[in-house]
């Protein structure tokens, strides 16, 4: 569960600051699958990192669980995003070097698990996006919706509370958006996980139980 | 997933790891070469010291030269009126002595058990260097009860000298150079070699034999057997010598029993010339500390001042080396740091994407920058087995050329030694140069390459470490 209270967001930009997220209270029950909306530049992306633990809200708080995000420290922020949280992104963002089967095992690297261990739960995780006869491919060798999967199953092999994924469709075809999509909705039934979507899509958003809407840092309910 | 991710890393960034581990390999081979040549030169230049000042002499002690002091100083020759043989109105004289040769001060003989009480010093032994100095002259017959006094001052270039006396007088100065020693291992006979006769022993000591250079002994029509005149007294030859180089510009002409030399000379318990052989070769500079300090009148030379007494174009090259070489390999060295801390860096900067999504998913900043360590360190280790690998192929081209190297003692040299004050004719000698790749030379190598490879990794690790995770959702390029 997710509690945020007058949580701002500013950038400096030289001599300017940008104020990308102002005033923002919400709560997100566990298990709720939420979707986000709004013109570009309106705060979608910032809301998604201050979740994500990637970045410390400039005012306010955010809770996580017992966790208060918004106060802990960079180190104790890495091991809520290895454990609590997974991402998926717009661009997949996997490490084209590494295979399908590798990048998957990347999300267990802080996990120190035995090698055996990982292998497994890697391949585990990719059979559970449909993939598990892919492991070996290089990103470069995967269509987009597959590498969507991977990136899928990357972020779901922690076992995380929370699944965020920042316009996982923008970059996919309608047909294979709809794919992804009813993979989300599958694995957030299946896991009773927190997911939070970010999207451009009405179509991708009606799918959701709850809609929000971010206008020049402005959250409202839809 | 560390060593997989790394490997697959370097191959797929084949052109920054190939300009990385190129550029360390040029500078760790430069090293690499640099150093086997200066140790072969350092060995090429002990080899002539060898020929010139004597095996396994590592250091030498000498009496410093103060004004006035020595054996530049004026030598007074006195001849009593019974000393010469009148015939017809002109006497005939003739008087040799032995005095301290130029340039070399006595010091007591206790400066060997001194040097000897030393640690580290293996073996010393002093000696004598000397000039015979034989006046020989005609003169009108003196008046029964006047006593003739000449008072000679010894030329400036002695041996070429005869000072004008007396109205009709005609006298000349004739020298050699004696060597006082007392041992055959240690010192300036041990870098000859015996070509008749025997060496001197040291059951000789006390007895009036001497052992002289082939050059000298062939000039006087001298050989085993017969007797040479030193300072008035007859000498055995027992053996003939040669130095091992060929005019070994510090040889003396004359070789004799050190206590001998010294009573003749009227310096008793008097040396010139401690010869040092220390322990070992790492133990060379302590020993000249600990000298310099127990005697702090006497000049103490090691092989490396003694080296500066050596001409040529061997001296040149160990100049060169020790000077533009050390510069060369920091520069190229420094360059080759600069370029892998630059490739490190903006690599890790294009992969800006990658470690965010990394970061993004948990990794740790210590995971990261290990990551990027280790690529560094990799490329380090490929390009210093490529530069030991290069340094040996150009030692062997080096050794496969055998350049040779000229080597003489430069005439201005040389408080040091015996020298006879009429050889200093700066011999040349011709030492083929052979470089040799030591242990130490490649764990210098492997140590560069790993401070390379560490030097940019933590580098790039300070870069990728300064990365925020939320770069990983940045639009896709
Ligand atoms: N790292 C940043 N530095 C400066 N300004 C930023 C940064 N990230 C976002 N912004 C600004 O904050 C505002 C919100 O951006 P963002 O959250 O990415 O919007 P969205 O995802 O809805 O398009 C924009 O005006 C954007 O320019
Ligand atoms: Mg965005």
């Amino acid at each position: 569960m997710y509690t945020l209270t007058k949580v701002g967001k500013t950038y400096r930009q030289g001599q300017r600051t940008v104020t990308a997220l102002k005033d923002v209270d919400l709560v997100i029950p566990q298990g709720q699958l939420v979707a986000i909306q709004g013109p570009t530049g309106g705060g979608k992306s910032t809301l998604l990192q201050l979740l994500g633990a990637l970045e410390r809200p400039t005012s306010g708080s955010i809770g996580l669980g017992s966790s208060v995000l918004s106060s802990l420290a960079d180190r104790r922020l890495a091991k809520v995003r290895s454990h609590q949280i997974g991402f998926v992104f717009q661009g997949f963002n996997l490490i084209p070097t590494l295979t399908a089967q590798e990048n998957v095992e990347t999300a267990l690297e802080p996990f120190r698990l035995k090698t055996d261990a990982r292998r497994r739960r890697a391949r585990e995780s990719l059979e559970s996006v449909g993939l598990g006869d892919r492991g070996g491919h290089l990103p470069a060798e995967l269509s987009g919706g597959q590498q969507q999967r991977v990136a899928i199953a990357r972020a779901l092999v922690k076992e995380p509370e929370v699944l965020l994924a920042d316009e996982p469709t923008g970059n996919l075809d309608e047909e294979t958006r709809d794919d992804i999509m009813e993979l989300l909705e599958g694995l957030w039934r299946d896991r009773g996980l927190t997911v939070v979507i970010v999207t451009h899509d009405t179509a991708v958003a009606r799918r959701a139980e709850r809609r929000l809407h971010i206008k020049q840092g402005r959250l409202t309910e839809r | 997933m560390f060593g997989t991710y790394l490997l697959r890393e370097l191959a797929n960034r084949r052109k920054q790891t190939t300009i990385i581990a190129i550029g360390m390999a040029l500078a760790i081979a430069l090293v690499v070469v640099l150093n086997a040549v200066s140790a072969g030169v350092r060995e090429a230049q002990s080899r002539v010291l060898e020929s010139i000042y004597g095996v396994g002499t590592d250091l030498t002690v000498t009496g410093t030269f103060e004004p006035g002091e020595g054996g530049t100083g004026p030598q007074t020759f006195t001849f009593g009126r019974d000393d010469g043989e009148t015939a017809e109105g002109t006497t005939e004289l003739s008087q040799s002595r032995l005095v301290t040769a130029r340039g070399s001060v006595a010091m007591d003989a206790s400066t060997i058990e001194t040097v000897a009480s030393v640690d580290g010093v293996a073996s010393a032994a002093g000696t004598l260097s000397l000039e015979n100095m034989t006046f020989s002259g005609a003169m009108p017959a003196a008046s029964d009860d006047g006593e003739v006094t000449q008072d000679m001052v010894a030329p400036a270039v002695p041996g070429t000298g005869g000072a004008d006396g007396a109205g009709g007088s005609e006298f000349g100065v004739d020298t050699f150079s004696v060597e006082g020693v007392d041992s055959v291992e240690v010192g300036p006979l041990s870098a000859t070699e015996l070509v008749d006769g025997r060496m001197l022993e040291d059951s000789d000591a006390g007895a009036p034999v001497a052992v002289l250079d082939q050059t000298y002994a062939s000039s006087e029509d001298l050989a085993v057997g017969d007797t040479v005149t030193i300072a008035g007294e007859e000498f055995e030859v027992v053996g003939i010598v040669a130095s091992a180089t060929a005019d070994a510009a510090t040889a003396s002409d004359a070789y004799i029993p050190l206590d001998v030399a010294q009573e003749l000379a009227d310096l008793d318990d008097q040396v010139t010339t401690v010869y040092v052989q220390a322990d070992s070769a790492s133990s060379v500079d302590a020993v000249s500390t600990a000298l310099e300090s127990e005697l702090p009148d006497a000049t103490v030379s090691t092989q490396a001042d003694l080296a500066s007494n050596v001409s040529g174009s061997l001296s040149t090259a160990s100049t060169l080396i020790a000077n533009l070489g050390a510069w060369l390999s920091l520069l190229v060295l420094a360059a080759a740091f600069l370029l892998a801390i630059l490739f490190t860096i903006s690599g890790v900067t294009r992969r800006t994407r990658e470690f965010g999504t990394l970061k993004a998913i948990g990794w740790s900043n210590g995971r990261i920058v290990r990551q990027v360590a280790g690529e560094s360190l990799v490329q380090g280790l490929l390009g210093g087995a490529l530069g030991i690998a290069l340094g040996f192929a150009a030692v062997l081209a080096i050794n496969l050329a055998a350049p040779s190297l000229t080597a003489g003692e430069s005439p201005l040299g040389g408080l040091v030694g015996p020298s006879g004050p009429m050889t200093e004719t700066a011999a040349e000698t011709t030492v083929t140069l052979s470089a040799s790749v030591t242990p130490i030379v490649l764990l210098l190598a492997v140590g560069l390459a790993v401070l390379g490879g560490l030097l940019a990794g933590a580098f790039g690790g300070w870069r990728a470490a300064r990365l925020r995770p939320a770069e990983a959702l940045r639009s896709v390029a």
